[in-house]
């Protein structure tokens, strides 16, 4: 099955220019086969900590679309333009953590002035994110590891945002569930979070056929 | 408190990992082997220590409208010193550890341990408390290693332990969380037998 759905896609790829096809395959690989929370294990406090109804999930993944995505072009600049320039990238760990725990400031002033309703659907959420690693993590891979520019770093950081949305409210609609079902005394809580959370990873394991 | 519970307390009652759920990142995402794991234990510990410090000798000067930015830069800067000294010295657990060493800037075991007891109390004490809390974060992040290594390629602290290569998803994502579950409970468990 995954051999068929792969080879179905490279069937329509063909046909795209090299450029465009390189895109499609940073947002899927970004969203379903090297998951932000589920395969890269980033941004796991949020993941388990607002994942237990599907509406503070969703409020919280639109939070970190908006974040993730301001954060990384913002670093992907500062590395560039002052980091490199002036020869210290060392400085980078405390520069990026900085930088994005002044923006998560900016972002709620802004909000608050600019679209009060947004702000009051994300509002309680915006804090949490300075201590979302996924924020950090995305903006040192997109600039660091994988050395992608402007627009590649752009389009990876909203794609990752996205999968750690959709894995968030994936997960929270199970755990929904999982309040219902018949559990035993001891996995109560905590460990069959953990266990839903390693077989909903198994699951997204299976996308590994796509790339 | 006397200064034994101040440092033991964090190996058991106020485990990081299994009790408190905090720096579960690193805690899931380094532990593919007992090796990685105990490496990144120790890191996190050398950074939690330093910070407790510093951050108990300046807690006085701080405002208190601006502690959390400024707790924030005083990890940071711990953070660059490990970051540069694996560099150099332990190029191989370097690699493999990769982004999570930046990443222990987010650890949200250090800027709590720093908040909630090195601003509030002395220096000794917060030494004990960065001690205990950091190895008890290395204890659980070994076992979770070893765990992982034994049952995913039959090895612990790379001895082989048993034939053949074993399941190879203990070692990849899905096995982290169920392995952690797992171990959550049994934790769980054993206290509450203390307890009656």
């Amino acid at each position: 099955m995954l051999l068929l759905t792969g080879f179905k896609n490279e069937k329509i790829y063909k046909n795209k220019k090299p450029e465009e096809m390189e895109y499609i395959l940073i947002i899927i690989s970004a969203i379903f086969v090297n998951n932000v929370v589920l395969s890269r294990f980033l941004g796991l406090c949020p993941f388990f900590g607002v994942s237990k109804q599907v509406e503070t999930a969703a409020g919280m993944g639109g939070a970190v679309v908006f974040v993730m995505t301001v954060a990384t072009i913002v670093t992907y600049l500062l590395q560039k333009y002052i980091l490199i320039s002036f020869n210290i990238e060392y400085m980078q760990t405390i520069t990026f953590i900085l930088v994005i725990a002044a923006l998560v400031q900016l972002v709620e002033i802004i909000l608050k002035k600019v679209s009060p309703s947004l702000y009051q659907a994300l509002g309680i959420f915006l804090p949490l994110i300075t201590t979302n690693c996924a924020v950090l993590g995305v903006a040192i891979i997109a600039v660091q590891t994988e050395g992608y520019d402007l627009i590649k770093s752009t389009v990876f950081a909203i794609a990752s945002a996205i999968g750690f949305a959709l894995s968030l409210v994936i997960f929270a609609g199970l755990r929904e569930q999982l309040e219902l079902a018949d559990v035993p005394e001891g996995m109560k809580g905590v460990p069959i979070a953990f266990i839903t959370a390693g077989l909903l990873a198994l699951a997204f394991m299976g996308f590994s056929g796509i790339a | 408190m006397n200064k034994l519970k101040i440092f033991t307390k964090g190996f058991f009652s106020e485990n990081a990992v299994f009790v408190m759920l905090l720096g579960l990142c690193p805690t899931l995402g380094t532990t593919t082997s007992a090796i990685n794991g105990l490496g990144m234990g120790l890191a996190t510990t050398f950074v939690l220590v330093m910070s407790n410090i510093v951050v108990s000798l300046v807690k006085k000067q701080i405002p208190d409208k601006v502690r959390i930015p400024a707790f924030i830069v005083i990890i940071a800067s711990f953070v660059t010193i490990v970051e540069l000294t694996m560099q150099a010295y332990i190029p191989d657990l370097y690699d493999v550890l990769g982004l999570f060493i930046p990443l222990i800037v987010v650890n949200c075991l250090i800027l709590g341990r720093a908040e909630a007891f090195a601003s509030k109390n002395n220096i000794i004490n917060s030494v004990l408390d960065g001690l205990g809390m950091g190895l008890g974060f290395s204890m659980a992040l070994t076992m979770l290693g070893a765990v992982r290594e034994i049952l995913g390629s039959g090895s612990v602290f790379n001895i082989k332990i048993y034939e053949g290569d074993g399941a190879l998803v203990f070692v990849l994502a899905p096995g982290a969380f169920i392995v952690l579950g797992y171990l959550i409970a049994f934790v769980n468990r054993l206290q509450k037998r203390k307890n009656i």
